[in-house]
């Protein structure tokens, strides 16, 4: 099983690196794909379905998405020398990145190994919801019952964001 | 453990982009990859060795359910990413039309 | 696009959009919910309109119809939370029907509304997006 995921995030770590470095945006686009999609198959073999499926759905509207901005516009990447303000961004990546391993080695010693997770806070949920909600899916239950402001959280974001849209793409107005 | 660890190296590698890159395209891809290692981090704490899917069934005697609420988390999450994305996208295709070019340099060196 | 996409296209969207309808429905049951039947909904209506070339007249009405269903979904839902309040243990998203027996269609109290609700909301912002994107096109070629 671990070894399984490892492989799988390995594949998504090249993905990644190659998104980054691709020559032609197109390409980049198509490589962040290799990235959403190799996640559906980690969630799947995490036992969770819900969120393979919203995933799969969610990676292919993204991708038509930027797709259609990159044919849009351009495919040419920038052609990047190397000058001071470059140097200087690489350096601040790399001192980000090592006070962040450093706070990550901190944060990994107090979690459970793979596999060994403790239902801490998890186990009122996992044994009320069915008798409380009366629903048999226990992520909806929590995700509609308990956790209702989350959801209403996350509609108004979506709403808000299909506003933020609709103003930024608007070139003549409405009469 | 070495999943962990895997995570947090594709974590640095979007974080790597967006520090680095100078195309507008190309730091809406390391955001969205840094929100995928986000998601996986958060599924893989919940996960328990021979756990099923958390959906209760009466035929099933005495079951372990992997933990259902970093789930609900990220399934909120997914949706705002792709939120957030598509409105990024929408004002890099504005700018495009304003100033013709992608590079996040020459948009701050043409204000004003 | 040519023949054959729009023909494959006109097959396929009804029972995409019947698999979207199902997945919500049944989201306390299985796998699934508002959230990815959603999806599946707006991914129907993009199927159709990749395929069937884009009339900016007949697009524009359209963004009409999703913006406004939008913005009514997620006031319903809102106002579903609120009467949390009047009904039962005065709870902001309390969940006030009666919840039946576990597995059968019509139980979990409020769980499956508050699911189609955000469904069709989810549905409407997705479509809203993609619509302003194909109409901002539009509008440049012009």
């Amino acid at each position: 099983m671990e070894l399984t995921l490892s492989i799988l995030l390995g594949f998504m770590i090249i993905g990644a690196i190659f998104a980054l470095h691709a020559k032609d945006l197109l390409s980049a686009v198509i490589a962040a794909g290799i990235v959403g999609y190799s996640l559906v198959i980690c969630f799947l073999l995490l036992k969770a379905p819900d969120l393979a499926i919203v995933q799969i759905v969610v990676e292919t509207i993204t991708l038509i998405i930027m797709v259609a901005v990159v044919l849009d516009s351009t495919r040419q990447e920038l052609s990047v020398k190397i000058d001071r303000q470059q140097i200087i961004n690489i350096s601040l990546a790399v001192i980000f990145m090592l006070v962040l391993v450093f706070f990550f080695i901190q944060a990994i010693n107090t979690l459970n190994p793979f596999g060994e997770h403790s239902l801490r806070m998890a186990s009122a949920y996992v044994g009320e919801t069915a008798s409380k909600t009366g629903s048999a899916n226990l992520v909806t239950g929590v995700l509609f019952d308990f956790r209702g402001y989350d959801t209403l959280g996350e509609a108004t974001i979506l709403f808000t964001a299909a506003i933020g849209v609709l103003t930024i793409l608007r070139i003549k107005g409405k009469k | 453990m070495i999943v962990y660890i895997l995570c947090f190296i594709l974590f640095l590698v979007g974080l790597y982009g967006l520090i680095t890159r100078r195309n507008l395209i190309k730091i809406v891809i390391s955001l969205s990859i840094m929100e995928f290692s986000i998601f996986i981090l958060l599924v893989l704490i919940g996960y328990i060795d021979g756990g099923i899917a958390p959906i209760v069934s009466e035929k099933i005697v005495n079951p372990t359910y992997v933990d259902p609420l970093p789930q609900a988390m990220v399934l909120t999450a997914i949706v705002i990413g792709l939120a957030t994305t598509a409105m990024l996208m929408a004002i890099a295709i504005r700018l495009y039309r304003k100033y013709g070019t992608f590079d996040i340099r020459e948009i701050k060196n043409l204000k004003g | 696009m040519s023949l054959i996409v729009k023909k494959v296209a006109q097959l396929i969207t009804g029972f995409v959009f019947l698999y979207g309808i199902y997945i919500i429905v049944h989201g306390h049951l299985t796998p699934g919910g508002g959230f990815a039947g959603g999806a599946i909904l707006a991914g129907a209506y993009i199927l159709q309109i990749l395929a069937f070339g884009r009339d900016p007249l007949h697009l524009k009405k359209k963004e009409t119809g999703s913006s406004v269903s939008e913005s009514v979904a997620i006031f319903l839902v809102l106002m579903m939370a609120v009467a949390g309040f009047f009904i039962g243990a005065k709870v902001f998203f309390n969940n006030y029907l009666p919840t039946g027996k576990i597995g059968e269609l019509v139980s979990a109290g409020a769980i499956p509304l508050y699911n189609v609700l955000i469904g069709i909301e989810v549905a409407a912002a997705l479509l809203t997006i993609f619509l302003a994107l194909i109409i901002y096109k539009e509008e440049i070629e012009e």
